[in-house]
């Protein structure tokens, strides 16, 4: 017992002097992510349950949302008591699962898949009282595509997306060679973002404004400030191979369609069912079930692309780095954490890690690149559940690092730069 | 501790009374006197052809289907399960989202009418015998009767 406390307080020596330098240090093996040079990383907490989307507070709290309650507990706070970076008391509250999280103006903001709830938070950005939340929108359809991203403007709304409960709005989802249904009627109350009122009690869909439409799934999402715009990831359909052999080989189903990032402006239209963007061809295709055969062009309503990356990556966290520790041309840009494939199979599944775009002016200034990887634990992911960690929800702590959740393992990962 | 020691005795007599009679089951081809010996492990080479091209985009090829999105096959109950009927109205209706062990699928299963009674057969019997699954073959003559009785509901 002496020696167990002589241990004890041992560490608790050592994790004092690692507070006193004020960033912690990265983990021996940086967390499993192959990083750019100069940065490194660590596992803040481990074994969470389905960590979806997160936030950090500027006294560097951590909230994640997790798709699942565990014990009861659907919205964690992670508190680093000691400064070293790891998180030593976790606290938790909300008994439902879901995706979405933020927090805005003293209030903290979270989602199940039907509804969206708010807690007002006190001057240390804790939560006064996590058993009696506002309940702000309620009655959202759920089903196939039910996460419920939240992220707020600077004009108090906040915006909620509402994904396709279909793959391409076939008369039979997913069947091989079934038509698309015209007009499209899971357009009237989904595949979209619509906007709501922050501060009005128990809105329902018709309450709020279809702020775009025609976009498929959209889960990861961020309000840019150096544009003051919405910008959004969605998730392409699947199965052009399954569905259309006729059109589409397995390669080129495994590559298409792009997933999309679009700056999205009220009232925007990002074509789906009726098109998709093939990255390949840089144009918008129609679409297998309305006549296309993966070269008649469509859409000319439709939005382009911000930036067009390969298909079925699953786009989860969208983050703009608006912080001072990573080096300049990080300023700005476009964090995307990247869930990873399923709907390439027969081939190697894509994705399984977060990328990285730089801005300049409020658009892309060159290609996107892999930024950490690793997650998955394997060279290749052949199937999807074989991945060890799979990227979701991104957020940025009060000094700049960046945080990435896992919703396989339940891993918080805090990536750090050191270099000079 | 003793109660507790008792109570682990007790749940394991349980189990291994109630899993010995399926111990038994790979010795019930015998009984089906119309497919040579061999016919199970043909169905299955088959039947690993069929899922190629029509399962495993979504169930992978492992059987495990995708958290969240696609059921699992691998160690599905429902899989294999002695009622074999349900199974096969799966293939033929498709699906609608589904909860496994508390576990939700939202994805959408396509039906699959236009697979011949003997590649639903082979089909479902490979998966009943891949990724440690164990389970009877299923029949072409089995499907149909399914497939019928559907048609006459109508």
């Amino acid at each position: 017992m002496k020696k167990i406390l002589f241990y004890f307080f041992g560490m608790m020596a050592f994790t004092f002097s690692a507070s006193a330098q004020g960033k912690p240090a990265p983990d021996a093996d940086n967390a499993g992510l192959k990083l750019p040079a100069g940065f490194g990383a660590l596992k803040v907490a481990e074994n969470l349950g389905r960590a979806r989307h997160i936030v950090v507070t500027t006294q560097g709290d951590v909230y994640i949302k997790l798709d699942r309650a565990v014990n009861g507990k659907g919205v964690l706070r992670l508190h680093d008591s000691k400064g070293n970076g790891k998180a030593d008391v976790i606290t938790g509250f909300g008994n439902y699962g879901g995706t979405g999280i933020t927090i805005k103006n003293g209030y903290l903001y979270a989602s199940s898949n039907t509804e969206v709830f708010r807690y007002k938070l006190n001057d240390k950005n804790e939560v006064i009282n996590p058993d009696a939340p506002d309940k702000i929108i309620t009655g959202l359809g759920t089903g196939q595509h039910p996460s419920k991203s939240l992220i707020l403007d600077n004009d108090n709304h906040i915006y909620v997306n509402q994904g396709a409960y279909s793959n391409s709005c076939q008369e039979q989802d997913r069947t091989a060679g079934s038509k698309g249904k015209m007009p499209c009627p899971v357009l009237n109350d989904a595949a979209g973002i619509w906007q709501y009122s922050p501060d009005k009690l128990n809105q329902t869909q018709a309450d709020g404004i279809r702020y775009a439409t025609g976009l498929r799934n959209v889960v990861g999402f961020d309000w840019n400030q150096q544009t003051n715009s919405l910008f959004v990831m969605q998730h392409g359909r699947d199965q052009l191979f399954q569905n259309w052999p006729e059109f589409f080989n397995e390669k080129q189903s495994a590559e298409l369609p792009a997933e999309c990032m679009y700056e999205i402006k009220k009232g925007d239209n990002a074509g789906w069912p009726y098109i998709f963007y093939d990255q390949i061809q840089h144009k918008k295709i129609l679409a297998p079930e309305y006549g296309g055969d993966g070269k008649k062009e469509g859409g000319a309503d439709a939005i382009n692309p911000t930036v067009a990356f390969p298909g079925h990556l699953a786009p989860d966290g969208l983050l703009f780095y608006s912080g001072n520790m990573f080096p300049a041309k990080y300023k700005n840009g476009a964090f995307i954490a990247f869930h990873g494939s399923w709907n390439r199979a027969p081939l190697p599944q894509e994705g399984y890690y977060v990328v990285f775009v730089p801005f300049k002016g409020g658009k892309p200034s060159g290609d996107w690149e892999v930024f950490a990887n690793g997650f998955s634990g394997l060279t290749e992911v052949k199937n999807p559940n074989d991945a060890q960690h799979r990227p979701c929800g991104l957020a940025q702590g009060p000094d700049g690092s960046l945080y990435v959740s896992d919703d396989a393992k339940g891993t918080l990962y805090r990536i750090i730069y050191n270099g000079k | 501790m003793k109660k507790l020691i008792g109570t682990i005795v007790l749940i394991t007599a349980i189990l291994s009374f109630q899993t010995a009679p399926k111990k038994q089951v790979p010795a019930k081809p015998v009984t089906n006197t119309t497919a040579p010996a061999t016919g199970i492990r043909v169905s299955i080479i088959r039947g690993q052809d069929v899922y190629l091209k029509q399962c495993l985009a979504c169930h992978q090829a492992n059987g495990s289907g995708v958290t969240m999105m696609n059921a699992p096959l691998a160690g599905a109950k429902a899989v294999i399960a002695n009622d074999k009927a349900k199974l096969i109205n799966i293939v033929l209706k498709g699906m609608k989202g589904v909860e496994i062990e508390n576990e939700i699928y939202n994805n959408v299963m396509a039906p699959h009418p236009e697979l011949t009674d003997q590649q639903i057969a082979d089909a479902l019997t490979y998966v009943r015998n891949s990724w440690k699954n164990k389970a009877s073959a299923v029949l072409p003559s089995e499907v149909a009767a399914v497939r019928n009785a559907g048609k006459k509901k109508k």
